[in-house]
Order: structure tokens, then sequence, then C-alpha cells
């Protein structure tokens, strides 16, 4: 694959010199290379102590009593607690939202006291000089535990025979009904209806480095400073703060190199609240980094749903009106601060998302039960919601015996529709799904696969093509959270300064986890001053440093923290043209930075190298006029507001052999064209795309936490639990439509998410359409040869 | 120290002697007593490959074997071949080519790949996939890690 071919600037934006468009490397990626990161783990300190935890080896049980004596006299022991007096220093959360309305949830603790309600719920911790003696003393804690009945079923769950929480009345944590009207007279005149039931297997994220946390409480200055593997380090400060009953002010949170996240390191974490109060309680540093078995254990699951879903539609191949009933189970607690119940609300918000119909109705029913909890996985709710809505579309035109891109091409929302209200009620700014159809169907060389697949039928070679359109949720405004009172920033902020040597240093609030954020800041600010990229440094990831800002989730770091750096950059060109003005006894607006000097705007002759400039700025004052101040620091700040989310589409292609004998899916190939706005770096996005491709692979094919009848977790290792390696994963082919967003300068939408979101569906129906000749059909991920096997009636 | 052991090892050229716990893993006898932090740690269960490290000529799991077990052995890190500059090609390739995200597998990646490199340099694109079938990378879907390291065997841009 070359590398894509891309127009330098995104038509129609109004975008600065250089780098934006290019596919530079990423500065930051030297020390990753070299082993020279400095991941959580990596850090040293003194006096730093471990800290492992007792966990609840039952789904369900009551604590009739731990014992703690053999482990206090274990070697290197400093202290082992209990819930309680853990929950001295850390106050309890509940996960729970004003604007989804009547969620609830209990109050959750950092370490669980009376009861624990899922296996490997923390309910002891050990603190010890060493993580190997700390996990030595937990095997020597005594406990009895009294099982009580666990709730592992989702139907089980709703009908709430068996209450959790007795307090909350039910098992249903969240409901919604959305209802445009119409639906049942929209059904009643179809010429088809189709229906099926799909389901999805609750899966995890697999960060390659476990969550890690290093609290280090300062009792002097009653401060606290807390190294942390997170994607929203001033979400994470609140939280702190809040809990601990520390100011504001008084924390620091500090995320430098992040091993992966995936929406997976955006969550209050029980065993790490009660990580940083030890660190208080003890008054020292304190670590803990997850192992691999306890991520499995305690590492957000996802998507665990089971969703029924109708379409009419009439013979020519309109969708009338699409009809869902969406269950969802999310384990014993609502996760704080987001809540377990966005990812639900989202298949509502999202599904039959690219087509133009007008009448829709869903119902959703998001239950408690005693598994690990579920939350935000990236592409929250997109892939569910894709995969459904492209599952019965396939099937909707296999019934009228339509070509599936030719019935998509039949309802896909016109290019030339927006803006537009979609049924669910959300607003697209501006969609391309019939320039990202075309652009796919000429990529693949759709034709010509179609024939070379029925050709190869005739010799009994079952391969499938597989279709899934979508829209995708990025750039959210204080909608997604804020107005539910959360206290997470939809706001992000930039600080650039010019240095006395005419570098330029910049400081935001979005963070870097490997997509390529600060190299992408680097590329904006350069181009925004006029500097080359050599000369940019880009710090993130510390709330001591940067302004005050969300982070990295929902696709928002380009499209927020990249305006913000844009709008810094043009503010700290013009304050650097006021000082040039100056020492140059020249109009301002005849100035202009061009490969870091001033230069003559129209001739671009060279008047001043820029560190000539920052050299008078810093140190010679006394030369520039009275009246005037130089500010070579500035700040700015960049929320969306016109719109709740910037709308990105776009549609995948996935190419399969199934293999009849044996069960197995061979990928073939894979096709993404996607729509994110401008594209400032097209290697990073198509990175981005490929990797997100690739865990949507895993969520089609292997990936499952399997649970046993009574709650235990059966493949909560790495060699159970499959993922997708090297020799899974095909080539994947990216392009891209370029449609910038007009709310900001930079048009820049969100991408971090889309590959994620579209391949399960169009996995699935690749693996549909090559079984279609021997009429079976699979509809529960993953899509493992057991399941294709029985769907074709080779095993019982 | 109850089971402990003493032991002398080459690491990076440099000769290192220790008294560790039998039970420590190289891994953790490089990252906690040597503090090369480059070599990581992501299942301890022999899955992933982010332990990568390179054991007289074999590239091993750092996670399978014990400190103990590499007494008296020449143990290279990606540390190590940084500064020597023997991974050199392979890192300016993942660099320009963008074969990593987060970072965390690219240590072992490299050590994997070096490995290919001087055991089989003709290796096509499949081989090279097997080849990295035992490192886990969530980040990147493999294949600007499969092109740069073709790039570098083959010299293809
Ligand atoms: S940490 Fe050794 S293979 Fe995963
Ligand atoms: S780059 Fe993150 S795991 Fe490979």
């Amino acid at each position: 694959m070359g590398k894509a071919e891309l127009p330098l600037h995104a038509p129609g934006t109004r975008v600065d010199k250089g780098y934006i468009g290019q596919s530079v490397p990423r500065p930051n990626a030297k020390r990753l290379l070299q082993g020279r990161g400095a991941f959580v783990d990596d850090l040293r300190f003194p006096r730093l102590a471990h800290v492992a935890f007792f966990r609840s080896p039952h789904a369900h049980a009551r604590i009739k009593r731990l014992d703690f004596g053999n482990a206090l006299k274990s070697a290197g022991v400093i202290d082992v607690f209990d819930g309680r007096a853990v929950a001295e220093y850390c106050t309890p959360w509940v996960g729970v939202l004003a604007h989804l309305k009547g969620i609830k949830s209990p109050p959750q603790h950092a370490i669980a006291i009376e009861r624990a309600c899922w296996q490997g719920e923390a309910v002891a911790a050990v603190v010890a000089e060493s993580r190997t003696q700390a996990e030595d003393a937990v095997d020597l804690i005594d406990a009895d535990w009294e099982e009580l009945p666990a709730v592992l079923d989702m139907d089980e769950a709703l009908s709430g025979r068996c209450v959790i929480h007795p307090e909350l009345g039910d098992n249903i944590c969240f409901k919604r009904e959305h209802d445009t009207g119409g639906v049942d007279e929209a059904f009643a005149k179809a010429d088809l209806v189709v229906e099926e039931t799909y389901r999805f297997g609750r899966h995890t994220g697999v960060c390659l480095e476990g969550r890690s946390i290093l609290a280090d409480y300062n009792a002097a200055e009653h401060t606290l400073t807390v190294h942390h593997s997170t994607q929203a380090p001033h979400m994470m400060q609140d939280v702190f703060s809040r809990h601990l009953g520390i100011p504001e002010a008084n924390v620091r949170v500090i995320a430098r190199d992040v091993g992966g996240s995936f929406g997976i390191k955006v969550h209050v974490y029980p065993d790490e609240m009660a990580t940083a109060a030890l660190s208080v309680m003890l008054r020292r540093p304190v670590k803990f980094v997850a192992d691999r078995l306890e991520s499995f254990l305690t590492d957000i699951h996802a998507r665990e749903h089971k969703v029924t879903i109708r379409l009419a539609c009439s013979k020519d191949g309109e969708i009338l009106a699409f009809d869902l009933d969406d269950l969802s189970a999310i384990g014993p607690y609502s996760v704080y601060p987001r809540t377990s119940g966005i990812e639900g609300n989202q298949v509502v918000n999202l599904t039959g998302g690219p087509y133009k119909h007008q009448k829709y109705r869903a119902k959703l029913n998001v239950v408690f039960t005693n598994k690990n909890v579920t939350c935000q996985y990236r592409a929250v709710g997109h892939p569910i919601a894709v995969a459904l809505t492209e599952g019965i579309v396939d099937l909707a035109a296999q019934n009228l015996k339509m070509d599936p891109a030719e019935f998509r091409r039949r309802n896909l929302i016109p290019d030339d529709a927006y803006p537009y209200t979609f049924p669910s009620g959300v607003k697209f700014e501006k969609l391309s799904h019939h320039q990202c159809l075309d652009q796919l169907l000429g990529l693949m060389n759709y034709a010509s696969l179609r024939k070379e697949q029925a050709d190869l039928r005739g010799r009994n070679i079952f391969r499938g093509i597989g279709l899934a359109a979508m829209i995708e949720v990025t750039n959210p405004s204080p909608a997604f959270y804020g107005v539910g009172g959360a206290r997470i920033s939809a706001q992000d902020g930039a600080t650039l300064r010019l240095e006395p040597t005419g570098m330029v240093t910049v400081m935001c609030s979005v963070t870097e986890q490997g997509q390529g954020t600060e190299g992408i800041f680097a590329q904006i600010a350069a181009s925004a001053v006029g500097v080359s990229m050599d000369k940019v440094r880009v710090i993130t990831g510390d709330t001591g440093v940067t302004p005050y800002g969300g982070g990295t989730w929902a696709s928002r770091g380009a499209g927020i923290g990249g305006e913000a750096v844009l709008l810094a950059g043009r503010a700290l060109l013009s304050n650097i043209l006021d000082v040039a003005s100056k020492v140059l006894n020249l109009e301002k607006e005849t100035l202009d930075i061009e490969n870091n000097a001033i230069v003559d705007k129209l001739t671009q002759e060279k008047k001043m190298p820029l560190e000539e400039l920052g050299r008078i700025t810093y140190f010679r004052p006394d030369i520039l006029p009275l009246d005037f101040q130089a500010e070579l620091t500035v700040t700015r700040h960049y929320t969306p507001r016109e719109y709740a989310f910037t709308f990105t589409n776009g549609i995948q292609a996935s190419l399969v052999e199934v293999d009849t004998d044996t069960g197995f899916v061979k990928l073939l190939k894979h096709w993404c064209v996607e729509d994110s706005g401008t594209v400032i770096n097209p290697m990073l996005v198509d990175e981005q795309l490929r990797g997100g491709v690739a865990e949507g692979i895993g969520a089609a094919l292997y990936e499952e936490c399997l649970y046993s009848p009574e709650g235990q977790l059966l493949n909560g290792n790495m060699a159970d639990y499959v993922v997708p390696m090297s020799g899974e994963i095909p080539d994947i082919v990216c392009a891209h439509i370029e449609t910038p967003t007009r709310q900001s300068q930079l048009g820049a939408k969100g991408v971090g998410e889309a590959g994620t979101a579209g391949a399960p569906g169009a996995v699935m129906n690749a693996i549909n359409d090559a079984l279609a000749p021997l009429g079976a059909r699979v509809t529960a991920m993953p899509f493992t040869p057991e399941r294709i096997l029985r769907a074709l009636g080779r095993i019982a | 120290m109850e089971h402990a052991l003493d032991i002398t090892l080459t690491v990076n050229g440099t000769p290192v002697s220790r008294r560790v716990e039998a039970r420590q893993h190289l891994v953790d006898f490089l990252r906690e007593e040597l503090g090369l932090t480059g070599s990581h740690v992501g299942c301890e269960h022999g899955v992933c490959g982010a332990c990568t490290v390179r054991v007289d000529g074999e590239i091993v799991r750092g996670c399978l074997m014990l400190a103990v077990q590499a007494n008296g052995c020449k143990v290279d890190t990606i540390e190590g071949l940084s500064d020597s500059k023997e991974v050199g090609e392979l890192q300016r390739a993942f660099h320009e080519r963008n074969s990593l995200q987060c970072g965390f597998c690219t240590p072992g990646m490299l050590m994997a790949a070096r490995d290919l490199q001087l055991k089989n340099p003709a290796a096509s694109r499949e081989q090279i996939r097997a080849h990295l079938s035992g490192n886990y990378c969530r980040c990147t879907g493999y294949q600007a890690i499969v092109d740069a390291i073709e790039e570098v065997l083959h010299g293809k841009s």
C-alpha cells in the first residue's frame, strides 16, 4: 500500500501553510522505538510500595470474615486493608447521569464492603515492599464467604426474579423508548418485512499495557501526584480530588506514555481509586499495575447485547421503517462517571443511521448482572448499531434478490440532503454516503469480485463480500456528558509559547496514547505559526502544565484539540508579528513568518530569524517601545457547540472465504472508505483505521469473555481469549473523502473509532454472503468455526 | 532472600553479577534489577511477545525464562540493540511508516523482526506475518509493521 493520494489541503478549508495533509512521521515515536518511553511501570520512586488485591472468587457472595493474620506476617508486607478501612479515605460513587433519564446504580466502593458482586471484585488490598511480596501475602488471606444467587443471564436479569441490589427494586439500570410514530402503519403497508435477532459477545479491550497507576501523596503539602495510564487526566484530577477529599488544585495527574487505551482507560476503577487512597493512608508512593489475569477480570468489558430488529420495505427496495428491541447486560454497577447506559443509548441513536427512512421505533433495556462491569470501549454502541442495521439491510436485499450495493444506493441519505435530522433525533451537518459508496465499489473492483465469487462457487469455494455503511459520533459537544452533570470537559485548550531560541512549545489538554496526537499537534502548530516541525515540542498529559480539557475519547483529539492548537498558533503568529513590526519598524500587515523567519509577506524576503526575535523579546526588551509588551505565550480553547456531535460517515467492505468443512473464515481483504473531514496526516489516519478494523475483526471472529453458569470467567488469559495476531489480519485498503466540518477552521472530524465501528458488520455480511448458497446464516458474534458449522448443519 | 542464587551474565555487552531470587523471571530481572525498562511485560504467560529479548543469539520470552537460567549467557535487549545500531534500519523504517502507535509492543516487535532479518532475510510477506505471529499489537492492525520489515528486507518502498 502506498501513501494515500490526497490533496495537500482539504478542499474548501482555510488551512495554513505547511504540514497539514502530509504523512510526516511522529517525532515522539523515536523514544518508543528505542524502548526509552516512560510508561507508568517504568518509573522509579524512593519508598515505592506495591499493592496487590485479594479478589472475590465468587460471582456474588457475602463476605463473612476476612482474616489478615497470616498475610500481615508475610515478608515485606507493609499493611493489609479491607473495604471499610479504605472507605474512610475514599468516598463511594454512583455511576448515573441526569440526561439518561431514570438511570440507576448503587453506590460503589473502592474495595467491596460486605458483599462482592462479580468474580474479580477487590475485597482487600495488601501493600508490600514489592509486588511479588504483596502477591505472596494475598494468597495468605483467609476468607469465609456465603455464596449468594448469581444473576448471569440477561433475560433472567430482566425478569427480576432475583434482584442483585434489592434497594433498587429491580435489575434494570436504564431503559429508553423512542418512537417517531407511524411505525406500525409502515410495517402494515410494507411489501417485505424482515426480522432477525443478533447476539454480540461480551469482549474487552486487551490493551497491551495493563492499567497502571502510581499515586504519590505528599503529607506535608497535602498534595497528590498521580502517574496514571489514563485518557482523561483532568477528569481523573476531579475524581481523585472529590473522592479523596483533597483540593483539586492539590491533585496533579500525569499521563506520560500510555500503552494502548481504546476507551478502557477512561473510566474510574475501584482498584485504582484504592491505590490513590492507600498512598494517602500510608503517606508514601504506591503503585498498582493490573496483570493480565486481573485485566480480564476487571478492565471494563463491553457489548453484551441481544437485539431483535425488524425492517419494513417496499418491493422496489425502499426502506420504510426500522423497529428495534435491544437488551444489554452491564454487570453489577453502572461505571463511573460516564455510566454504562451510553452504549445502549448509542445503539438507539445510531441504528439505521445511513438511511433515509422516516419511521423508527426502539426499545432498550440495560440490566445488571453478576459479571464484570461493562462500559465504553472503542466505538461505543456503533459496532452493534452498524452490524444490526447492515445485517438486516442485507437480509432485505437478499429477499428482494437485489444486489446489496444497489439496495444501499437506493436508501442512503442523498449527499445534498444536509443539514439533516435523523429519525432518532440526531443531526448531521454534512455527510457523503454516496461518494463513499462509489469510491469503495471502484476501489475494491466490486463488479469483478462478484464475478470471481460466482465462478468460484461453481468450484465449491465459498467466498463472500460484505458491505457496512455507517455513521459515527465524533467531536462531541457538552451534550455527551456535561449536560448530564458529569465533570468531563468537552472543551480543550492549547498553549503555544515562542521560546528565546525560536522554538515553539505546545501544551495541549488532549492526550497521546499512540494515535499520533502529539505528532498532528506539531504539524498544526508548525503550519499555523510558520516554523518547521523540528522547531516544535509538544507536551500533553499533565494537569499541572497543560490547559484544562477533556483528553482523549469519542474521536475528539484532532477535531477539538487540533482546533485549539490551530487557533493558538494563529494567535501566536499575530503576536510574533506585533513584535517584529516594532523591531523592524514595518507595518505588521506586510510581514509573515515563513520557514522559521520573519519575511516580507509579498516578496518572501527574509527580514529576521525567529531566534533573533526571541532573543530581543526575552533579553533585550529595553529596545522595544515603552508602551509595548510582547506576549509570546498564548492560550486558546475550543468546544464544538453548534451540533451535539460532528457525525462522520464511511463504508467498509470485507472479502472472506469460508471453509465449509472446518468452519474457519479466512479474511482475504478489507476496504475502508472514510470521510473524517480534513485529513491532517494520512499515514496516521490510515493506521488508526487499520488498528480499529483489526479490533472489529477480533469482535467478529474471535473475542468473547466466556462465563460459566456460576459466573466464573472461563477464558480470562491471553492463551484462551483469542485476539487477532499478524497472521489473521488481512491487508486493509484505506481511502478518504474529505468533507470538512464548517464548525471549525481546521475542518477535522474524528476517525479513531471508525474502523472498529464498521468492521464487525462488514465481516458478518461477508460470511453470510458466502454461506447464502448453502442456506445458512450466522447472527451471533463471534463467528467461531463451531457456530459456522452449526449453521451449516455439520454439527448439532 | 530465601532461594537466592548468584548469577553472572553479559547484558548488552556489559558483565553483570547479582544475587537473584530463584523464581525471578528474566524480564523482571532486566526491568527491576537493571532498570532496562524497554522490555515490556504484557501477559506474563508467554503469549504477547512484549517481553522478547535475545539470549545467546536466540529470541526468548523474558517472562518464560528465569533470571538464573541466563547465568553465563549473553543477553541483548532493545536498549543494547539501539545503542549498537543493530536495529537502526528497522527503527528508521518503523518510524517512517508509523509502524507503531502506543509503542508498547515495539521493542518486542523489533527483536522478532531482527531475528527474522538474521535468519531469513529473503522472507516473503506471509513469512513475515508468520514470524511475528507471537507478537501481539492491539494498536496498528500489523500492516505497517509488515510493510516496514518488508522494506528493510527487500529494499521495497
Ligand atoms: S509478557 Fe512475555 S509473552 Fe507476554
Ligand atoms: S503499538 Fe500499541 S500494542 Fe503495538
